[in-house]
């Protein structure tokens, strides 16, 4: 019988098999930033133990960095605290590290691929769940916790208990690609599939609907793979993905030579067996729009709010998780989603802050300016990112617009440094999570596209971006 | 790592499903660089108002709750993030135990680290564990739940169980294949990155 793209690549990087237990794994890539590690560092430490493969892990300083002025001291004491702890670690331990004034800084996965250190066929780990966004390039990449972190570090392998394959089809074609973008599709697919659907499983995301996208379309799908449940995310390499990684800063100098074995192997059998399969036909899909506080409580810009009775098709833990979502949300049942107000936006994160989001979003507002009920802000993923679209002019288009242009981090995806949102503001989001707090304490979420969220910071509510002459 | 041992306590019931980790530990708590004291934290925004007192109607606000040791939670607990804090806080707050019809992987995976036993049941054992009023015995060896007058057994991988109940360190455990590693190292085709 075939394999699946998960196997084979599984299968390449198992060192042990036990019967009946984990198989321990290798791990091609380590990625480190400053929040999920010092622990793990710090447990080398105690018991005398060094960084197994320095040259296998690379470091940066994302989740809490400032993103106003670089040149001004971080006034967080503890976030202060943490990114001297990574800067220190790292010498100690002798790894490469793109500090906060390092020209390659960004969020650890937008400048893995930018830098070619994602190769299809690896795998690589980070602590931090949206790891599955290198998934995008063929890699086995999924998010680990603290105590991994270490015995990768220590060890450069991983327990794992082997997962099952999950092919999810994307079928058709977008009428309009400006409008409809790759955060719909996987919206969408986490919307009906559930943010639990994919527990257990490594997606594999395959057909027309995704080898039609971008290697940044690909990532923001296997980005929110987490968001429904999945660890990881992939697509089978094609030739997209070998010209994305060519002549990158840290693209293997024998990058030629590993291609004819990938585009040879890297892909499922014909014969292969998934374990579950889900289908989405993407030719009439609307853009859409997060309701709830989670992200799968989500809906076409053109409906409206649920009604947690109708949504719940009676089955009463949903039914009061709506109910409590529309509590936190402050949202009526009925309401049009285009009547919607919102006070913030924010474009940025690893799912939506790369260079083609922000080019996107610059042409919905182009010679207009943000709606003066709202306060928007764009954060680059990396700084490589911010650079280019500077050399584009990209930023003069948001800046004239009245949008707040900063420096590449984390930021208001997860709050952790200065950007957060107020108790009660609402906010229009390229992010990924729409959790209870996750922009801020009180702070309500709404997930959607970097057209989406440009749209709303203009109008001041949602509105429907096929409307708009977006070419 | 502490030797797992059996448990009697009673439950906390925590009827809500897809609680996440942001839930469970927010990010304003994620800069600490040690990964003790994270108890007080744990479900922060739900556990204090705006001017941190506690919130009256939070299930562990309320006393008779303090000395459990046994969450009983709805479906896929601990979605989201990867953060290891939020098996910290559990730990650290006292839970040892916790009980849901499913788990996220990465939180399943944290919790087996740090000697916290998460068990899977069918959810409508769950609600009638999330309603029963007195003591529970877990016992991990032979795989039993007990209240006063029910028993239920639990499912569990024989690997995962014997890290608990040995409380072994999973890197002392994986330096017996040292040399398996250096021989995979050295087949290896992907490159290194600098």
């Amino acid at each position: 019988m075939g394999k699946t793209l998960f196997e084979k690549i599984w299968d390449a990087h198992v060192v042990v098999e036990k019967e009946d237990g984990p198989s321990l794994i290798y791990v091609d890539r380590h990625l480190v930033h400053e929040v999920t590690s010092p622990q793990a560092f710090e447990g080398l430490r105690m018991n005398n133990r060094s960084v197994r493969r320095p040259d296998l892990t690379i470091a940066t300083m994302d989740h809490n960095v400032p993103t106003n002025d670089r040149s001004l001291p971080i006034l967080d004491q503890i976030s202060k605290i943490q990114i001297q702890t990574l800067e220190k670690n790292c010498k100690d331990f002798g790894i490469q590290l793109f500090d906060i004034n390092s020209p390659n800084q960004g969020i650890v996965h937008v400048i893995g691929p930018q830098l070619g250190i994602t190769l299809p066929g690896s795998t690589i780990v980070c602590g931090d769940s949206h790891t599955s966004t290198h998934g995008a390039f063929g890699s086995l990449a999924f998010g680990i916790g603290t105590s991994e972190v270490e015995h990768v570090l220590a060890l450069q392998t991983l327990w794992l208990e082997k997962p099952t394959s999950f092919e999810i089809k994307v079928e058709g074609k977008r009428k309009n690609i400006h409008a409809v973008t790759a955060k719909d599709i996987i919206l969408s697919i986490i919307k009906n599939i559930g943010t639990a659907g994919g527990t257990g499983t490594i997606i594999e995301y395959t057909g027309e609907g995704i080898s039609d996208l971008s290697m940044e379309e690909r990532m923001t799908i296997c980005n929110m793979s987490i968001e429904a449940g999945a660890r990881a995310g992939l697509v089978a390499p094609d030739e997209k993905t070998f010209d994305y990684l060519r002549n990158r800063k840290y693209t293997p100098k024998n990058y030629e030579s590993l291609i004819g074995d990938w585009r040879e192997n890297l892909k499922s059998d014909s014969d292969a067996k998934f374990s579950k399969s889900y289908t989405l036909n993407i030719d009439n899909i609307a853009p859409q729009v997060s309701w709830g506080t989670n992200p799968g409580m989500t809906c076409d810009v053109t409906d409206s709010v649920p009604n947690p009775e109708d949504y719940s098709k009676g089955d009463q833990n949903q039914k009061q998780a709506a109910e409590k979502a529309l509590e936190y949300m402050n949202l009526k049942p009925d309401t049009p989603i285009t009547e919607i107000k919102i006070d913030r936006v924010f474009i940025g994160s690893c799912t939506n802050a790369r260079l083609d989001d922000l080019i996107e979003a610059s042409k919905v507002i182009k010679g207009q300016k943000v709606s003066d009920k709202v306060r928007a802000m764009v954060v680059p993923g990396s700084q490589m990112v911010k650079k280019q679209a500077e050399e584009m002019g990209i930023d003069k288009i948001f800046i004239n617009a009245n949008f707040e242009w900063r420096e590449a981090g984390c930021s208001m995806c997860l709050g952790m440094n200065p950007d957060v949102l107020s108790p009660g503001e609402r906010c229009a989001s390229t992010s990924n999570r729409n959790f209870e707090g996750r922009q801020g304490v009180g702070g309500r979420t709404h997930l959607v596209s970097p057209v989406m969220a440009a749209a709303a910071a203009i109008n001041g509510h949602f509105v429907d971006v096929r409307n708009l002459d977006l070419n | 790592m502490d030797e797992f041992k059996k448990i009697k306590t009673i439950p906390t019931p925590l009827d809500r499903v897809n609680v996440d980790t942001d839930q469970i530990v927010p990010k304003q708590f994620l800069k600490l660089i040690q990964k003790s004291g994270f108890g007080k934290y744990l479900f922060f925004n739900w556990r204090y108002d705006e001017n941190e007192n506690p919130k009256k109607n939070f299930i562990l606000n309320d006393k008779k709750y303090r000395n459990s040791k046994i969450l009983v939670t709805g479906d896929n607990f601990g979605c989201g993030s990867s953060r290891e804090h939020a098996v910290w806080a559990l730990k650290d707050y006292g839970f040892l135990v916790i009980i849901a019809p499913s788990f996220a992987d990465i939180f399943y995976s944290n919790c087996f680290k740090n000697g916290i036993l998460p068990i899977t049941l069918e959810e409508k054992i769950v609600k009638k564990l999330q309603n029963e009023l007195g003591e529970i015995e877990v016992d991990l060896e032979n795989q039993i739940l007990k209240t006063d007058n029910q028993q239920f057994s639990f499912e569990i991988n024989s690997h995962k169980k014997k890290i608990l109940l040995e409380g072994l360190d999973e890197i002392s455990q994986t330096l017996q294949f040292k040399d398996d590693i250096l021989e995979f190292e050295k087949k290896s085709k992907i490159p290194s990155v600098l």
